[in-house]
C-alpha cells in the first residue's frame, strides 16, 4: 500500500489522470465506424487482396484524403491543441524496416483480416478469440524488440 | 435513424470520419494517430525484460491505451447495439474462391466463424489464423514503425514518402500472400 504512493506521485506531473479519457471517447467513435463499416471484416480484407471490391480502398483513400486536407489546414492556419499547445507532427524517417516490415505486416494482415486497429475492434464485436490473435501480435511486437539489433534497418 | 445507422456505412462516410481521426487526436492533444505503438506500450508496460526498445517511460504514451480501450467498447457497441441484421454482401468471385478454399460460413457476420472460433484454437486453422497471422502482424508492424493507421493514413496525410513505401510493402506483403501462399495454407488447414 505505502509503496503505492510514489508511484502516484510520479505519475501526477506528467499528465492528470482526467486528461486521457478523452481519448477513449475518440477510440469509442472510431471503433464504431470500423465496424459499421465493416472495415473489420475479414471477408472485405479478402476482396481488398482479390481486387473484388472498391469498399476498402474508398475507404482508405478518403481517409487519407481528409487527413492530407485536416493537416495542410493545422499548419496554414497555425491551429493549436485545446491546451493551447502548437501542435506539431514528427516527420518518419525512411529505414529498409518499411520494406521489410512492411510485407511481413501485409502476410499477417491478409491472414488476420486485420490490421492491429480491428484487431481491437473484432474483440468488442464478439469474435472474443482474436484476443489469442492480438495476444500473438503482442508476442511478435516483444520479439521484434527483442532482436531488432540484429535485423537490417 | 436506427436503422438508417444499423446498415452497412459507405465507405465515403466511412473515411472521411477514420480521416477526421487524424486532426481529432492533433487538436486534443497534439497525438500522432497510430495503433500498432499500443502494442510496443503493452510489452513496455508488462513484459520490458530490460530490453532498450522497451525502457521508456509508456506513461506519458498512455493515451495511445485509453484510445484503444475505446476502440473495443465502440467494436462492442457497433457490433451488438448497432449491429446490421442482415447477411454480409460478399463481392462473388471472392466468395467463389474462398468456397473453393474450404470456408463455408458466410452469413454469420463480419467474420467466418469456422475460422475465427475458440473450438479452432488449438488446431492448424488456430496456429495459422491466430497465432502465426497475429505473430506476423506485431512483428511486422513494428519493425516497418507503423500500421495502416500510422502509415497510410498519418503518414501519407503528412505526406511523408517512407510511408508510401511501407504502405506499398504492406500491401504488396498483402496481394503475395493472399495469392501466392494462404491457398496453399488454406488447403492444408481447412
Amino acid at each position: 500500500m505505502i509503496s503505492e504512493q510514489p508511484r502516484i506521485q510520479t505519475k501526477a506531473p506528467v499528465r492528470p489522470k482526467s486528461a486521457n479519457w478523452k481519448f477513449s471517447l475518440v477510440g469509442i467513435f472510431f471503433g464504431i465506424v470500423f465496424v459499421k463499416a465493416e472495415v473489420i471484416s475479414w471477408f472485405r480484407i479478402q476482396e481488398m487482396f482479390r481486387l473484388d471490391s472498391f469498399h476498402m480502398y474508398g475507404v482508405i483513400g478518403t481517409a487519407v484524403l481528409v487527413g492530407m486536407i485536416s493537416l495542410q489546414l493545422i499548419k496554414r492556419f497555425n491551429i493549436k491543441t485545446v491546451q493551447g499547445d502548437p501542435i506539431s507532427v514528427a516527420p518518419k524517417q525512411f529505414s529498409k524496416g518499411q520494406i521489410y516490415g512492411g510485407l511481413l505486416f501485409g502476410f499477417g494482415w491478409a491472414i488476420t483480416g486485420a490490421c492491429p486497429g480491428p484487431l481491437f475492434a473484432q474483440i468488442g464485436a464478439g469474435y472474443s478469440v482474436v484476443a489469442v490473435t492480438l495476444l500473438s501480435a503482442i508476442a511478435g511486437t516483444w520479439v521484434y524488440g527483442a532482436i531488432q539489433r540484429k535485423l537490417p534497418h | 435513424m436506427l436503422d438508417f445507422i444499423s446498415q452497412p456505412w459507405p465507405w465515403y462516410v466511412a473515411g472521411t470520419l477514420i480521416g477526421l481521426t487524424v486532426p481529432t487526436l492533433l487538436i486534443l492533444g497534439n497525438k500522432a494517430f497510430g495503433i500498432s505503438s499500443s502494442l510496443r506500450h503493452i510489452c513496455a508496460a508488462c513484459v520490458p525484460a530490460k530490453l532498450p526498445f522497451f525502457s521508456y517511460d509508456w506513461r506519458k504514451e498512455s493515451w495511445n491505451l485509453w484510445f484503444v480501450g475505446g476502440v473495443v467498447i465502440g467494436g462492442f457497441i457497433g457490433g451488438t447495439l448497432l449491429k446490421n441484421p442482415a447477411a454480409l454482401t460478399i463481392a462473388p468471385d471472392t466468395l467463389r474462391d474462398l468456397q473453393a478454399l474450404g470456408v463455408r460460413d458466410f452469413a454469420s457476420g463480419l467474420m467466418p466463424t469456422d475460422i475465427f472460433s475458440w473450438g479452432n484454437l488449438f488446431t492448424a486453422k488456430g496456429l495459422l489464423f491466430f497465432v502465426i497471422g497475429g505473430f506476423l502482424v506485431g512483428f511486422g508492424t513494428r519493425y516497418a514503425g507503423g500500421c495502416t493507421s500510422g502509415h497510410a493514413i498519418m503518414g501519407l496525410s503528412n505526406l511523408q514518402w517512407p510511408s508510401l513505401v511501407a504502405t506499398i510493402s504492406f500491401m504488396a506483403g498483402g496481394f503475395a500472400m493472399t495469392h501466392l501462399i494462404l491457398p496453399y495454407l488454406m488447403r492444408w488447414v481447412m
